[in-house]
């Protein structure tokens, strides 16, 4: 089992034909994510790597009975390919793009609650069952199957987590990077849910980051309903007040969102949390 | 990105907020005939993108013209917190009867744009928030719905606007809305809105930060940006796209990603360290941005030692190692190096970096020690 993303998805990559889209989805397609559409407006008719391009979102599903896309277009289309996808009724949209603006996004997850559709991201390196399927920008070869679950606000900062825990031959039920800006599809929370209640993940891997209340929320959840063990990091602990750490939501503002207060909410919850990267697969294989 | 006072004041004019008469100076001459102009007396007040401007000195009232001027000398020039004052804005003063405060802000929790009000003016909204947060009355705005007029009332009465002034109330509560929305704001705050002796309203200060993801709609505003608060190195480092943030350690580093390049940071303090800025070089790494990176980080007189950590994913170790050897050509450093390459072709990474003379690791761990030891000079 798995969460998300797994055998049975059937992706549409919107962005395809650009740069970024067309290697990626090379890149997915070799890992053995089943990409059975793209959709660039204007496009429609031609094949990109003997996948069919589509004009709109809902003329690649009717034809492909996808459930699912991955966003590769710039930030300015970002928002607008999203509702397309939700719109058209996928189940889950993945959006690697950086820097959709705010006032955007807002809009954006308030349509979504009206919707069925899963947002993950933007800002974020995608999803990927072991094995299964691969929806993202990571290098697929670090995983392997297995019953760790981790979710992840960045990046590199995963893979490092990922490949320690593949060293010691422990393996992942599915990996979510959710993202390193304020206003994201998917929170910690969220995922926590999902994991939960995944027979297969029996140990949850959590990294945060400084800013926002997300990691707050979700040792509240931690410590009320989960049942499954829950490890953490969280980044940014030597970080200064008021000063953006790349990411747009990587910021203490106010004195909210310092290391130190998500540590401690973390720790009071029951869920231990590595000093650095490198302790974090060595607690897990000391806890499954 | 941060507004100056007097930019976010015209903002909020434009939208129909009512601010005081003023302009703005950079000679205290310029700042004595503003003061004659518009009528004294004034309040002289430094432009500087920091917070504590008034209890740093930086704004005072001036009851003469020869006082505007002298006030004026005395302003320009001064340092706060480190931001040297280029600029006073000289406003006409206002009879002050009462100060509230009005705000705009993302809630992330939330997910939703919120207006907060509070019946303390010029107040630290965070400490109020933090301290006695019943005082602070909020409103979440629907996105698809916008501010409403009885949330405007909702909050003039909740803070105790008196009755007749509830119209000039919604008026600025909807003048700051339409502001934040037409920016792109972030935060958006008048602090202190006074309500004068004559029983009206005016926006005596304002702040706005701005969302730099959606600079790209307002051209007009990204001209605002002002390149004298900034730190040159920063300048650089936007310029060639790399997220960068000095710090007042002695270890440089450079990082591809961001979570990575925060939890290295983190573990060169954790090992006794002390980390001299944030870098994250991004994906691809190529050797003209490793260069860059490489001098903004040398740039600092602080940094004894530079520790290069990097994760290979889809972009390859042997790739970021070339540009590695590509811009210590140029640069060619004259303190420590420690490079750690992992993932993809890490080994042909490696034989690369290996011609160079550079201490390399394995592990994060290693390399952040190493790096710690090189800079105390404790290298075996």
């Amino acid at each position: 089992m798995s969460i998300l993303v797994n055998s049975e998805t059937r992706l549409i990559v919107q962005g395809l034909t650009g740069r970024e889209g067309r290697f990626h989805a090379e890149q997915m397609l070799a890992y053995g994510t089943n990409i059975v559409a793209g959709v660039t407006p204007g496009k429609g008719g031609q094949e990109v790597l003997d996948v069919p391009i589509f004009n709109s979102v809902a003329e690649a599903k009717q034809a492909t009975q996808a459930n699912a896309s991955i966003i590769y277009v710039p930030a300015r289309f970002a928002a607008d390919a999203i509702l397309e996808a939700a719109d058209a009724g996928l189940d889950l949209v993945v959006c690697i793009t950086e820097g959709v603006p705010i006032l955007d996004m807002i809009a954006v997850r308030a349509y979504l609650d009206q919707t069925h559709t899963h947002l993950i991201g933007p800002n974020c390196p995608g999803v990927i069952t072991p094995g299964e399927a691969k929806v993202g920008i990571m290098p697929g070869h670090i995983h392997m199957p297995g019953p760790v679950g981790i979710m992840s606000r960045s990046g590199t900062l995963t893979y490092e987590a990922v490949a320690a825990l593949t060293a010691l031959g422990i393996g992942q039920t599915t990996v979510v990077g959710i993202g390193g800006d304020p206003i994201i599809g998917t929170k910690f929370i969220d995922v926590l849910r999902l994991f939960e209640a995944d027979p297969a993940t029996r140990h949850v891997v959590m990294i945060g980051e400084i800013g926002g209340t997300d990691e707050e929320m979700a040792a509240e959840f931690i410590a009320h309903y989960m049942k499954t063990p829950v490890t953490a990091f969280i980044a940014g602990q030597t970080a200064p007040a008021g000063k953006r750490m790349g990411h747009a939501g990587a910021i203490i503002s106010g004195g909210k969102g310092t290391a130190a207060e998500k540590i401690k909410a973390l720790e009071a919850a029951g869920a231990p949390v590595a000093s650095h990267p490198g302790e974090i697969a060595e607690m897990v294989a000391r806890r499954l | 990105m941060k507004l100056h006072e007097f930019q976010a004041k015209r903002i909020f004019a434009q939208h129909g907020v009512p601010i005081p008469k003023g302009e703005v100076a950079t000679s205290a001459v310029y700042a004595r005939e503003i003061a004659q102009r518009l009528g004294l007396p004034v309040v002289i007040k430094s432009q500087v993108l920091v917070g504590g401007r008034g209890k740093a000195g930086g704004v005072k009232l001036a009851r003469t013209a020869d006082e505007a001027q002298a006030l004026a000398d005395q302003i320009l020039g001064m340092s706060i917190k480190g931001y040297t004052v280029k600029r006073v804005l000289v406003d006409q003063g206002v009879d002050i009867q009462d100060e509230i405060y009005l705000g705009m802000v993302v809630d992330r929790a939330r997910r939703r744009v919120v207006m907060m009000a509070s019946a303390e003016g010029g107040i630290d909204i965070e400490e109020v928030a933090a301290t006695m947060p019943e005082a602070i009355k909020t409103v979440t705005i629907d996105p698809f719905l916008g501010l409403k007029s009885y949330q405007a009332i909702g909050i003039a009465s909740s803070i105790g606007i008196p009755q007749n002034q509830f119209r000039n109330f919604t008026q600025i509560a909807f003048g700051l809305y339409k502001a934040f929305m037409a920016t792109d704001a972030e935060l958006a705050e008048i602090n202190p809105l006074v309500v004068t002796a004559e029983g009206t309203l005016l926006a005596v200060d304002g702040k706005m930060v701005l969302d730099d993801n959606g600079l790209y709609r307002h051209p007009d505003l990204e001209e605002m940006r002002d390149l004298d608060e900034e730190a040159p190195s920063e300048i650089e480092a936007r310029i060639n796209g790399l997220s960068y943030v000095k710090l007042d350690g002695e270890i440089g580093c450079m990082v591809n990603g961001a979570g990575l390049a925060m939890a290295t940071m983190d573990i060169v303090k954790h090992y006794g360290g002390s980390p001299a800025n944030f870098l994250d070089i991004g994906g691809g790494a190529k050797s003209e941005k490793v260069a860059a990176a490489l001098r903004i980080i040398l740039s600092d007189p602080n940094v004894k030692a530079v520790l290069l950590n990097i994760f290979g994913g889809i972009t390859r170790c042997d790739e970021v190692a070339r540009g590695i050897l590509a811009a210590l050509d140029e640069v060619k450093p004259d303190v420590p190096m420690v490079a750690r390459l992992v993932g993809t072709n890490e080994k042909e990474g490696r034989a690369l970096l290996a011609t160079a003379d550079m201490i390399t690791a394995t592990t994060l761990a290693e390399a952040a020690q190493k790096a710690v030891a090189a800079a105390h000079n404790e290298l075996a």
